[in-house]
C-alpha cells in the first residue's frame, strides 16, 4: 500500500469509485484550492476490488461535500481534527444542487441567459429524479 | 408576498376561497370597482398575447387600477439584451404587481426570485399557464356548482396542449373526477402524466368522440393543429372526428359544458355557440373574474 502522510486536519473521501477521482477533484474546485491534495488512484480495496481515495489537507469549514452525494454516495467521507477521525460521514442524495449538471432544454430560461445558475432539485428521492428549478425537465 | 408561477401554487382551500372571492366580483361588481385605486399593474409581455394581456388588463381596470407594460419583446429592453432578473428589478420599482408572458419555460421563476412585487406568471413557453387553468376552474365550479364528482372528456392534442395538462394536474385533487381522454392515438397524453399524474384514478383513452360524448358532464376541447401530424392523410382523417357539431351535441347530456381554451379554428362548428351548453365565452369572463381576485389576493387587499 502507498503511504501518503496522515493529515492534521482535513478530509479523506474513501471508496471512490476507481478513476473518478479526478473529476471529483474538479466537481469539488479543489483545483482553485491552495491546499494540500492528495489523489490515490486505483489503490487497492477489499470491499471494492480498486478504488481511488483523496485526501484533502484543509479546514473543515472550507469545503461543501454535500454535492458528493450527486456524484457518488458510495463515497465515505472522513472528517479528520487534530489526526484523528472525528467523523465519518455517509452521504445522501443533495436536495438542492447549484451548478453542478446543465438544464440542457433548449426552451428553458437558461438556455438565452447565461448568467443564471443552473439549480436542480431533487423532486423524488427513490428514482433519484433531479428538475430543473426554473423548466421542471428532468436531468437525464 | 406569494407569487403564481403554477397552477398547483394554492391549496385546494385557497383555490377554494380563490373561486369564492371570484363569485363574489363577479354578483357584486361595484363593491370591488375601486379596490385598487392608485395600484399599477405591469404586464410584460414577451411574446404576444393579445386575449390574455387584455383579460389581465381589464381586470385591472375593473378594480380601479392602472396597467403599465409592453405586449412584444421589441418594445422592450429585451431586445436591448437585458435579463429578465433586471427587468424585474427596475418594473418593481414602478408597479405593484406583474403579470409576464415569456416564450422561455421557467422565466415567472427568474422574475420571482428576483422580484419585490407579486409576480403572476401569463404563459412561459410549454411550461405553465397558471390563470388559464383557474379560469377553467372557476368556469366549471360556478356553472357545475362543484369541482368533484364530474366525469370531464378531453378532446383534441392532447400531447402538446399545456391547457390540458395543467387541467389534470388540477382536477386529480378533487374527489371523485373521472377522466376521458379523446385523442388521436398520436396526440395522446405523454405517458408522464399517464404514469405519474393519473396513476390510481379513473380514466380511460378513447379515440371517439361520438361514442365518448354521452357519458360527459364536461367536454373540453382543444384545437388539433396541422404541423403536429406527420402526413396530411392522418390530418384529414383526423381532424372531422373532433368537429364538435350540433349532431354530436344531441348525443351530450342536457346539462353538459362545453369549454375551450380559445382561439378556436374549426373544431367547435359555430352552430354550436347558440347551445346554452356552450360555455366557451362564458369562460372569458370568467377568466376576467379569476384575474381580478387573483390580484387582489395577492396584493393582499381581499
Amino acid at each position: 500500500m502507498l503511504n501518503v502522510s496522515g493529515l492534521k486536519e482535513g478530509f479523506v473521501l474513501d471508496h471512490i469509485r476507481a478513476g473518478k477521482s479526478m473529476s471529483i477533484y474538479h466537481y469539488l474546485g479543489l483545483d482553485k484550492l491552495d491546499c494540500q491534495v492528495a489523489i490515490i488512484k486505483n489503490a487497492r480495496s477489499s470491499k471494492m476490488g480498486r478504488k481511488d481515495i483523496i485526501k484533502i489537507e484543509c479546514g473543515i469549514d472550507v469545503l461543501d461535500l454535500d454535492v458528493l452525494g450527486y456524484i457518488d454516495h458510495n463515497i465515505t467521507i472522513n472528517i479528520i481534527k487534530d489526526e484523528k477521525i472525528v467523523e465519518k460521514k455517509t452521504l445522501k442524495l443533495p436536495k438542492k444542487i447549484t451548478n453542478v449538471i446543465h438544464c440542457k432544454n433548449p426552451r428553458c430560461i437558461t438556455s438565452i441567459e447565461q448568467e443564471l445558475p443552473h439549480v436542480f432539485v431533487l423532486t423524488d428521492e427513490e428514482k433519484e429524479i433531479y428538475r430543473c428549478m426554473y423548466c421542471e425537465e428532468q436531468y437525464k | 408576498m406569494r407569487h403564481l408561477l403554477s397552477p398547483l401554487d394554492f391549496s385546494v382551500e385557497e383555490l377554494s376561497d380563490l373561486l369564492d372571492l371570484a363569485n363574489d366580483i363577479e354578483k357584486n361588481p361595484k363593491k370591488y370597482a375601486h379596490v385598487c385605486d392608485g395600484k399599477k399593474l405591469a404586464t410584460l409581455f414577451y411574446e404576444p398575447s393579445t386575449r390574455t394581456r387584455l383579460s389581465f388588463e381589464a381586470a385591472m381596470h375593473n378594480l380601479g387600477g392602472n396597467v403599465i407594460g409592453f405586449a412584444t419583446a421589441d418594445s422592450s429592453s429585451a431586445s436591448k439584451g437585458e435579463s429578465v432578473s433586471d427587468t424585474i428589478r427596475i418594473i418593481s420599482c414602478y408597479a405593484d404587481i406583474c403579470a409576464m408572458r415569456h416564450p422561455k419555460e421557467g422565466a415567472a421563476t427568474v422574475a420571482s426570485l428576483k422580484s419585490s412585487i407579486p409576480v403572476i406568471n401569463a404563459g412561459d413557453g410549454g411550461h405553465q399557464h397558471p390563470t388559464q387553468t383557474l379560469t377553467d376552474l372557476l368556469t366549471i365550479r360556478s356553472l357545475k356548482g362543484r369541482l368533484d364528482n364530474i366525469t370531464i372528456g378531453l378532446c383534441g392534442d392532447l400531447k402538446f396542449g399545456r391547457t390540458v395538462h395543467s387541467l389534470i394536474n388540477a382536477l386529480v385533487r378533487y374527489e371523485n373526477v373521472k377522466f376521458v381522454l379523446i385523442s388521436p392515438p398520436e396526440l395522446r397524453v405523454p405517458s408522464y402524466i399517464r404514469e405519474e399524474v393519473l396513476k390510481g384514478f379513473d380514466f380511460e383513452e378513447v379515440t371517439d368522440l361520438e361514442h365518448a360524448i354521452p357519458k360527459l358532464d364536461i367536454l373540453y376541447m382543444t384545437r388539433v393543429q396541422k404541423e403536429r401530424f406527420f402526413n396530411e392523410d392522418d390530418y384529414i382523417r383526423m381532424k372531422d372526428c373532433y368537429i364538435l357539431d350540433k349532431a354530436k351535441m344531441r348525443l351530450a347530456k342536457d346539462d353538459m359544458l362545453v369549454l375551450h381554451p380559445l382561439p378556436r379554428v374549426n373544431e367547435i362548428s359555430v352552430e354550436v355557440d347558440d347551445d346554452p351548453r356552450a360555455a366557451y365565452f362564458k369562460q372569458v369572463q370568467y377568466g376576467v373574474y379569476v384575474r381580478m381576485a387573483l390580484i387582489l389576493r395577492l396584493l393582499e387587499l381581499a
